[in-house]
């Protein structure tokens, strides 16, 4: 016998009372100014948040930021970005990737309670990305916050396949005398930035 | 190692020896739950959260072997290949074939408890596959050749003054090094090259979702993520326990999850794997030893609700005092003092008496374990089963002989009131008075309560 049968006839022989699944359509915390929360959530967990200008335009905003200034290899997701130098889909081998300074990427929403982006590979040629970089922008419209954890799986569908991460802050470990340090294998920054997608 | 009942209370006299070291661990784990109480205390409906968590894993338990077949019937669907192995000698099989067959020399693994559990890394490198831990804390006990002490921080038992000089003689780090940024930022290159030049990704699992056939792995570092999305083979490994049904029952989870382990609102990566990614592979292994017979058990159950935060070990006044590798389990703690005797209980006998039953684990358990109501019933089983040591039932039975005589009874008391008030310290305090090592004995009284009584009424 296969050991995938002897599991579920093992699981089987036993009747285990059964409990019902909970309801989660519940009031679950709200926020009166999500967006604040959200940035105060974001620069609890070691990131940051650049708010666009209603007059300013993307590209501008990116300047301002030093980790822009600072990187010659760029790669973004975002149109527009006239610095950008690398193309993901010149890019045969994941590998390569391995000396980008800056990733720009854009996130679906971020959400108030945990400064979380949702971020997937939609469209994008490798995932490993916004991981390998040593920086990475974030892009999100600030109309796109949402209270909690469950109005994120509200909006969530995984229908087919694909990838996709909620990323709350900069790579971090404290596995070193509970010592907070920003930056252990991924990103050692992250920049919330976020857009009015009303201008 | 000692083997055989003892082992916890020798293991953790060894620990407590060292005062300062013990002092030290101890105020590190309470730091961790002082974060996991604040984290708490800041979401209103945490006690809800808890409640509802649980019923999710006592539904999913109750339906496992459907929820299951669903899980890979989906998973298969979005083109993951599954994997089934009853044991760890299976499930260690099993990955070696799929190395094997992918002609993988050098493997990058993710934490994964269930990975430990089977002893996978020497397995692997017996057969000449380099295994490369990379969360910073596994592979600072991997340098060490040592196993992590607890679930979530792995190097908890570790000062950095150890880790820098482990670093200096293993990565060329400056002499004397402490800086933990410093010490980070060379774990970090020494790493990036494991990741670059790994053939393949193991990552463990903490969460699956059986109704959409997808994998949710969680990290701080980004490790699981950087480990899997460079090489083409995915190997994720998991227990049968770790499904939900839905995948919005992870809005309750994930909020669970960070905040019980470190007190941070969501992990730094939560990471959903629906298949695998465009020319990769990914095979998904899951695996009882020992899980099943858990379900069985209708006291032992609930422990398979658990999440693995560790919450329960930051707490629990045993595990802080005595540290994680005194109970020689992969899973410390008392979640890891239920699971243990599960796999060997003659091995393990001496783990559910490694508790005070003050409680503090089941307060805080964000999946409402009743930890300590299960040592104790474990403590039943293992005395049902003959498995205690000779010195607790040598004094169980003198016990019961004389509480059953109420006449012996009576003279025993007179004579140890006697005896405490006129023995010298040096008799009294012998090596066989355990309780009396830290402690005095109380000060004993003239009269039992018996003649207190008797003389009151006498009076009145």
């Amino acid at each position: 016998m296969s050991s995938r049968s002897k599991i579920l006839q093992a699981l089987r022989a036993r009747d285990v009372e059964a409990v019902e699944l909970p309801n989660l359509d519940l009031a679950w915390v709200r926020y009166e100014n999500p967006h604040q929360q959200f940035v105060s959530a974001v620069e609890a967990v070691g990131g940051s948040v650049v708010s666009v200008s209603r007059q300013g335009s993307l590209p501008e905003t990116l300047a301002g930021l030093d980790v822009f200034a600072k990187a010659s290899k760029i790669c973004s997701l975002v149109d527009g970005v006239e610095r950008a130098n690398v193309d993901l889909d010149d890019v045969p081998d994941p590998h390569d990737l391995e000396d980008v300074d800056l990733a720009i990427v854009s996130a679906e929403f971020g959400v108030a309670e945990n400064g979380a982006l949702w971020v997937t590979d939609d469209a994008v040629r490798h995932r490993v990305l916004p991981f390998i970089a040593q920086h990475v922008v974030v892009v999100v419209g600030s109309d796109q916050i949402l209270h909690n954890m469950h109005e994120a799986y509200q909006r969530l569908h995984f229908n087919q396949s694909g990838f996709g991460v909620f990323i709350s802050g900069p790579s971090k470990t404290a596995d070193i005398e509970q010592s907070l340090v920003i930056g252990a294998h991924g990103p050692r920054s992250l920049t919330a930035l976020l857009t009015d997608s009303s201008s | 190692m000692t083997h055989g009942l003892n082992q916890h209370p020798l293991e953790a006299a060894r620990f407590v020896g060292n005062h300062e070291r013990a002092r030290w661990h101890d105020g590190a784990l309470w730091f961790v739950r002082t974060k996991r109480d604040r984290a708490a205390a800041s979401v209103p409906e945490w006690e809800q959260l808890r409640e509802i968590a649980s019923q999710i894993k006592g539904h999913l338990i109750a339906r496992l072997p459907e929820y299951l077949e669903q899980f890979e019937e989906r998973a298969v669907g979005l083109g993951a290949h599954v994997h089934w192995a009853a044991d760890a000698a299976e499930h260690n099989q099993i990955v070696l074939k799929l190395l094997q067959q992918h002609n993988v020399k050098r493997v990058v693994k993710s934490k994964s408890m269930l990975t430990e559990e089977c002893h996978l890394n020497p397995f692997l490198e017996q057969h000449a596959i380099e295994v490369v831990d990379t969360d910073l804390g596994e592979r600072i006990v991997q340098m060490r050749g040592e196993s992590p002490s607890h679930i979530v921080l792995p190097a908890i038992h570790i000062k950095k003054e150890e880790v820098g000089a482990l670093f200096h003689e293993q990565l060329g780090t400056q002499v004397g090094a402490t800086d933990p940024a410093y010490l980070t930022e060379s774990a970090r290159k020494h790493l990036r090259q494991k990741f670059l030049k790994a053939d393949a990704g193991i990552t463990g699992v903490n969460f699956a979702i059986a109704e959409t056939g997808g994998l949710v792995v969680c990290t701080n570092e980004g490790n699981a993520d950087l480990g899997v999305s460079l090489p083409k083979l995915h190997i994720a490994c998991m227990g049968i326990e770790k499904l939900v049904p839905r995948a919005a029952d992870l809005g309750v989870f994930l909020r669970l999850l960070a905040r019980s382990a470190t007190g941070q609102p969501i992990t730094t990566y939560s990471s959903h794997f629906h298949g695998p990614r465009p020319a990769g592979e990914l095979h998904i292994v899951i695996v009882d030893n020992g899980r099943s017979w858990l379900r069985t058990s209708e006291e032992f159950r609930r422990s398979l609700n658990c999440i693995r935060c560790g919450a329960c070990m930051n707490t629990c006044p045993v595990y802080r005092r005595s540290g994680g590798h005194s109970y020689h389990y992969t899973v410390p703690g008392p979640i890891g003092s239920i699971l243990a005797p599960a796999t060997d209980a003659r091995q393990h006998a001496s783990l559910p008496f490694a508790c005070s039953l003050c409680g503090s684990c089941s307060d805080v358990c964000p999946v409402k374990i009743d930890l300590h109501q299960q040592l104790l019933t474990w403590r039943h089983e293992i005395a049902s089963r003959h498995l205690l040591p000779l010195s607790k039932r040598l004094a169980m039975r003198v016990g019961r002989f004389v509480l059953s005589r109420p006449r012996l009874y009576q003279w025993a008391g007179a004579a140890a009131r006697l005896a405490l008030r006129l023995l010298p310290r040096s008799i009294l305090y012998h090596r066989w008075n355990v309780w009396g090592r830290q402690r005095d004995l109380p000060e004993a009284p003239r009269r039992s309560f018996r003649q207190l009584y008797r003389r009151r009424r006498h009076e009145q």
